[in-house]
């Protein structure tokens, strides 16, 4: 029976789709049996993400309207062969994500794979309920500034009153994952910190991935950076999040600022 | 920016963190209160409409918070022939 983690945010913008991604590919290429599910109905992007936005035949939508059967819609990755893809529909509106059919989705999911990982649109609209209505486990991808701060808060009160597990008076596990990190700037003062964010959102941190031109160049070749780059230090950081989440425990490792030669002499941070 | 703020590079992050601080303590005792008044104004508009035929948009509800105290208003515009119709009711 698998798990279902959702990854969300409220805000756009701060990585929740590489993070669908990144997590995906670590998790899988330990084994496990991984699906991806994209719910940005109708802005769909975690096929480009994934490097398989010219095989998807049948999507999310089409199961859940009876056009087409699960195992039609999942998309296998070529790389990994425990790792599958459920598109959301590019064409559709947004409206025709049910919860009813949402809900038999992800229970056939669940029988087939170790994880499923619910891609969140950005919002608080009907998709992003519905992403994060059947998990078990929930990361927030925020970056270290006020407004994806705010955001962030503002999901977690959801995830407290709109889950499943919330409606039956279970916790739900949730998680901060802390994404364009930039350790120059943190220690400039001019971000956020680590403990800052932590302290606001009352969360365990799962991981810090650092800001890199790494997790630009992936997106470029629609590959998870976990798989394209997996020793880059965002692949590292995927890597001991998708760890922590399997249980695991796991040092954290947090992104420190590189001095170089100009920086030495003129007393600023790379 | 005075000389002695620029000698001693403050940064922007302990401001960030106290306006987000003061944001979030608001936003989350408020965070129910949307629907709440919603709520108050349907139920409310409901139990005068039985005895007075007044306009939805006449009626107005609102709440404010303080420190220690939330304060109810309710706002109800009455034309003067419903209040006579009220009378001749009564």
């Amino acid at each position: 029976m698998a798990k279902v983690l959702v990854v969300t945010s409220g805000k756009g913008g701060v990585g929740k789709t590489t993070t669908t991604a990144a997590l995906g590919a670590a998790l899988a290429l330990s084994g496990q049996a991984v699906c991806v599910v994209d719910f940005d109905v109708g802005l769909r992007n975690l096929d480009l993400i994934m490097g398989a936005e010219r095989r998807v035949v049948y999507d999310f939508i089409n199961v859940i309207q009876g056009n087409a059967k699960l195992q039609q819609a999942l998309i296998k990755d070529k790389r990994l062969s425990s790792l599958s893809l459920l598109a959301a529909s590019q064409t559709r509106d947004k409206d025709a994500l049910t919860e009813k059919g949402v809900a038999r989705v992800m229970d056939q999911l669940r029988e087939k794979f170790d994880w499923v990982i619910c891609d969140s649109p950005a919002g608080i609209e009907r998709g992003a309920i519905l992403a994060m209505r059947h998990a078990d486990i929930a990361v927030i991808a925020t970056n270290p500034e006020i407004s994806s701060v705010r955001d962030s808060d503002r999901i977690i009160g959801l995830l407290d009153s709109k889950t499943v597990k919330a409606e039956r008076d279970e916790t739900i596990e949730k998680h901060v994952l802390l994404t364009r990190y930039d350790a120059a700037r943190a220690q400039r003062n001019e971000m956020l910190s680590i403990d800052d964010v932590l302290e606001i959102l009352s969360l365990p941190l799962l991981g810090v991935v650092p800001e890199s031109r790494d997790v630009l160049n992936a997106s470029n070749i629609g590959s998870p950076v976990t798989l394209s780059n997996p020793s880059c230090a965002p692949a590292r950081a995927y890597q001991d999040a998708a760890r922590r989440l399997d249980g695991e425990t796991v040092t954290m490792d947090i992104p420190v600022v590189k001095r170089t030669l100009f920086g030495t002499l003129f007393g600023r941070a790379a | 920016m005075n000389l002695l703020n620029f000698f001693r590079r403050s940064g922007s992050a302990p401001v960030a963190r106290e306006r987000l601080q003061i944001l979030l303590a608001h936003e989350r005792t408020t965070a129910g209160h949307s629907d709440l008044v919603d709520i108050l104004r349907e139920e409310i508009l409901a139990v005068i409409c039985q005895r007075l035929s007044v306009e939805p948009d006449l009626v107005q509800v609102s709440m404010q918070s303080e420190d220690a105290i939330s304060t109810l208003t309710v706002d109800i515009e009455i034309p003067a022939r419903a209040e006579m119709l009220m009378a001749a009711n009564g």
